[in-house]
């Protein structure tokens, strides 16, 4: 028990610590407050859509139509301000949104029983197209007066993100370890069959599961669309490669059933860190996806070799007549 | 070894984790006959077979084939000296044509060889015609019936040049004129010189079909007879013939109320019908019968995992209704499933957290899951049942098979159940942690709980229960009294024999069978 449990968060977390070492020794100006802070808003709406992708993932699913849905509620956050509405009930509003289509996924993957990865396939272009053809690729613009910062100004409205986001990221690791819905996601993870037999219903937790990841794709939206003066019909575009690297990178198993969030946290500030820290030190920041995907290639291969280095141990330890 | 032996296996010893599945177990096969192999559920048949075909080596003893001793047997080696294998359930690519699969089996050739259609097909018609089997080689094997891919498959391994062919409950799903089809073609085979080895489970037809039969036993060959000589009740003494070897920890109990009761229960996806049974408190009933009888397909019925679509569940007299295992959980039926490691226990999580799974109600508070409440339960169980483990967090998959099944047991007690289902309880574990579980068993029972115990092994079933229900074809086809009843009898009635000699006895249920 302990630490070892842990072991993956750790050699993540470890890893990003050496990453602040070379980019503080490379480039100390990185260090800047300025940009330590760019760092932090840019990245809080991904955490959140982290958060919801790390529950997908744990439950032995994938979702990659978050993008799409991403892009569909932000656009649907603009649109409802501009009606008059009041930004609470905006975001209210494209939470549910969010919830909804999370909910069709759920219906599909979780009842159902399709595989995720093509049913979230399918409604990445679908979501993706249908906003094309209803916004003719054209931006929202001339948003109220109180969309951008949520009419607080700048500095109020990024500490109101920030607060936002730490607070459901919060709420979700607490209640991942603490509530009764916690350990069934993990236990429909490790083994759905063994845990239907002990009076868990699988079909219900995947679908909550993606009905949640739908909500927080929704609130990160939010978040992400009153930093701008106007929104973009192709917000979100690669946000489920990134969340899905942050989710792998911070130690969560892509077989389900293993992973924490703050796993996910040191995961995604890892990536996020990397993708920043290029330009500091001079490497063309173009090649940030190709470094992304060798982050992830690497986790995976350290969590197998991990694995292996663990059976072996074990075996040793059996044939050494039990000393470990 | 006797002369002109096609296949003799010699004092074969194969163990499982300590759990001996053949203790010198020998065999011997003349070409043109039909040897018969019976035995119980565990005998050692499957294991022997596998042996033979080389899915599996044994730890000692040794094998010939056609006087040659056979180093390091793997399937393909095996095949490459003659042996193919049929078993119950057809082994064919669905999508694949009955030509292609024939050649499957025969063709060995590069990756990049051309294929020889026509030549293919003729090989394919020949074939079929030999097992005078009337398919089509365009037909795709999916689209055959069961009794049509018995025959491809036969028709494969002779294509294969099979001079061993092995018939594994071959005849478990044919109607009757399919049947005596497949005994003219295996008559056939044998005038042809081939050795067949024939397992069934169907005694009255190794009269028809065997010339010689050999009883394995407890992972031992009993005895090879000449079948003329044999009669069924020959067989079943010597399947048998044993002495109640473990000390089962049975006290008598006072039996309470009825708790439990089916009443015409059953479900047509799992194959099982007509069930009638009633248990009291503190009372432990037996499920006897052979693999594919229905015996776990009853227990996932009864736990809502199978949907019943006939009769119906009292508990306490009351009627209810189990769509799903929390309702079963609900209502205080606990199942303990058959394969611990796929399905009883969650192998990744820890102790602590399998023992709560199904009852992580009882942990809710205030602010989520109590994790201390939690930690002391978990070590009251670990302490209880002599779950022997450094720390209670450690994954269950570090644990030995019987200490597994504590865990998974410990599961079922914290939900207090008023029935519990065991499917297999012992299966597989050492000897130490079952004498632990039967004890706990008893203890449950002098607590009132009604249990049903499924059991292959025929002394456990014996010597634990206190009536025992015996399963053919999907139903329970008797009710023996602990008192009345006899390994003999009961394996009689599982083989499906109900006119067995001294039925004087009726435990209150017997429905007619169909064969």
């Amino acid at each position: 028990m302990g630490i070892s449990r842990y072991k993956r968060e750790i050699s993540a977390a470890l890893a990003y610590v050496v990453l602040l070492v070379v980019v503080g020794i490379v480039a100390p100006s990185f260090f800047d407050g300025g940009n330590i802070r760019d760092l932090v808003i840019n990245n809080a709406p991904a955490l959140l859509v982290a958060v919801g992708m790390t529950l997908v993932i744990l439950v032995g699913q994938i979702d990659i139509s978050i993008g799409s849905q991403f892009a569909v509620a932000s656009v649907a956050a603009g649109l409802l301000a501009k009606t008059g509405m009041p930004m609470p009930f905006v975001a209210i509003f494209v939470l549910l949104i969010g919830a909804a289509m999370g909910a069709l996924n759920g219906l599909l993957i979780g009842l159902l029983r399709l595989p995720s990865i093509i049913v979230t396939l399918a409604m990445l272009v679908l979501w993706r197209d249908a906003l094309r053809w209803a916004t003719e690729g054209a931006w929202v613009q001339d948003l109220p007066a109180d969309f951008q910062w949520f009419g607080f100004g700048q500095r109020t409205g990024e500490i109101a993100i920030v607060v936002i986001t730490l607070v459901v990221f919060g709420c979700f690791a607490w209640s991942l370890r603490n509530l009764i819905a916690g350990r069934k996601i993990y236990a429909v993870g490790s083994d759905d069959e063994a845990a239907r037999l002990a009076g868990i219903e699988p079909r219900n937790v995947v679908f909550w599961v993606f009905l949640i990841m739908g909500g927080l794709t929704g609130v990160a939206a939010v978040l992400n669309a009153v930093r701008f003066s106007s929104i973009p019909g192709n917000a979100g575009t690669g946000l489920e490669l990134k969340t899905i690297a942050a989710v792998v990178v911070g130690g969560t198993a892509i077989t389900g059933g293993r992973g924490t969030m703050v796993g996910t946290l040191i995961g995604l500030a890892l990536l996020g860190t990397i993708a920043t820290a290029l330009t500091f030190v001079g490497i063309n920041p173009f090649w940030e996806k190709a470094i992304q995907g060798l982050i992830i290639l690497a986790a995976l291969v350290s969590d197998v070799a991990l694995g292996r280095l663990e059976r072996d141990g074990k075996y040793l330890a059996a044939h050494a007549g039990g000393t470990a | 070894m006797s002369k002109g032996s096609l296949l003799s296996a010699i004092r074969l010893t194969k163990s499982f984790a300590g759990v001996h599945a053949l203790r010198g177990a020998s065999f011997d096969l003349r070409g043109g006959e039909v040897h018969a192999l019976v035995g119980e559920n565990g005998a050692g048949k499957s294991t022997l077979i596998k042996i033979v075909t080389g899915a599996l080596r044994a730890d000692d003893g040794e094998i010939f084939i056609n006087g040659e001793a056979v180093r390091d047997n793997s399937p393909s080696h095996s095949r490459s000296l003659g042996v193919a294998a049929i078993y119950q359930q057809p082994a064919l690519f669905p999508e694949l044509t009955v030509a292609e699969n024939i050649a499957m089996g025969r063709e060995r050739s590069a990756a990049f060889a051309r294929v020889d259609w026509k030549a293919r097909r003729l090989m394919a018609k020949e074939l079929l015609d030999r097992v005078g089997a009337r398919i089509l080689p365009d037909t795709l094997a999916g689209e055959l019936s069961m009794p049509q891919q018995q025959l491809v498959e036969i028709a494969r391994a002779l294509g294969a040049d099979a001079k061993i062919l092995i018939l594994d409950e071959p005849t478990a799903s044919l109607s009757e004129e399919d049947t005596q089809n497949l005994f003219r073609v295996i008559r056939d085979l044998r005038d042809a010189g081939v050795g067949m080895i024939y397992i069934s489970h169907r005694l009255e037809e190794l009269q028809a079909i065997a010339d010689r039969v050999t009883v394995l036993r407890d992972g031992q060959t009993i005895e090879t007879r000449e079948m003329s000589n044999t009669s069924r009740e020959d067989l079943i003494r010597l399947m048998v013939g044993r002495e109640l070897s473990a000390v089962f920890p049975k006290r008598k109990v006072e039996f309470g109320d009825v708790v439990f009761e089916l009443r015409n229960f059953g479900s047509s996806s799992s194959g099982i019908s007509s069930i009638d049974l009633a248990i009291r408190a503190g009372e432990i009933v037996g499920v006897a019968g052979l693999v594919g009888a229905g015996r776990t397909e009853l227990a996932k019925t009864i736990f809502g995992l199978d949907p019943p679509d006939s009769g119906e569940i009292l508990l306490r007299g009351k009627s209810i209704h189990v769509g799903h295992p929390c309702e079963a959980i609900e209502h205080g039926i606990a199942y303990l499933p058959e394969d611990r490691r796929r399905h009883g226990v969650v192998l990744d999580f820890p102790i602590s957290s399998n023992i709560t799974l199904a009852s992580l109600g009882k942990l809710s508070g205030l602010f989520g899951l109590d994790l201390g409440k939690e930690k002391a339960i978990a070590i009251d169980y670990t302490r209880r049942l002599a779950v022997k483990t450094p720390a209670i967090y450690n994954a269950v998959s570090t644990l030995s098979g019987g200490n597994q099944q504590k865990v998974a047991l410990s599961r079922w007690l914290m939900t207090k159940p008023s029935v519990l289902i065991l499917d297999e309880p012992t299966q597989g574990i050492d000897v130490g942690a079952k004498a632990e579980i039967h004890e706990l068993m008893t203890e449950l029972a002098e607590q009132g709980v009604a249990i049903l115990m499924i059991s292959s092994e025929l002394p456990e079933i014996l010597g634990m229960s206190d009536r025992i229900a015996v399963m053919n074809d999907g139903t329970i086809v008797r009710i023996f009294d602990r008192e009345q009843a006899t390994q003999d009898k009961i394996l009689a009635v599982a083989l499906g024999h109900l006119s067995e000699p001294s039925a004087s006895v009726d435990g209150g249920n017997s429905s007619a069978l169909k064969n």
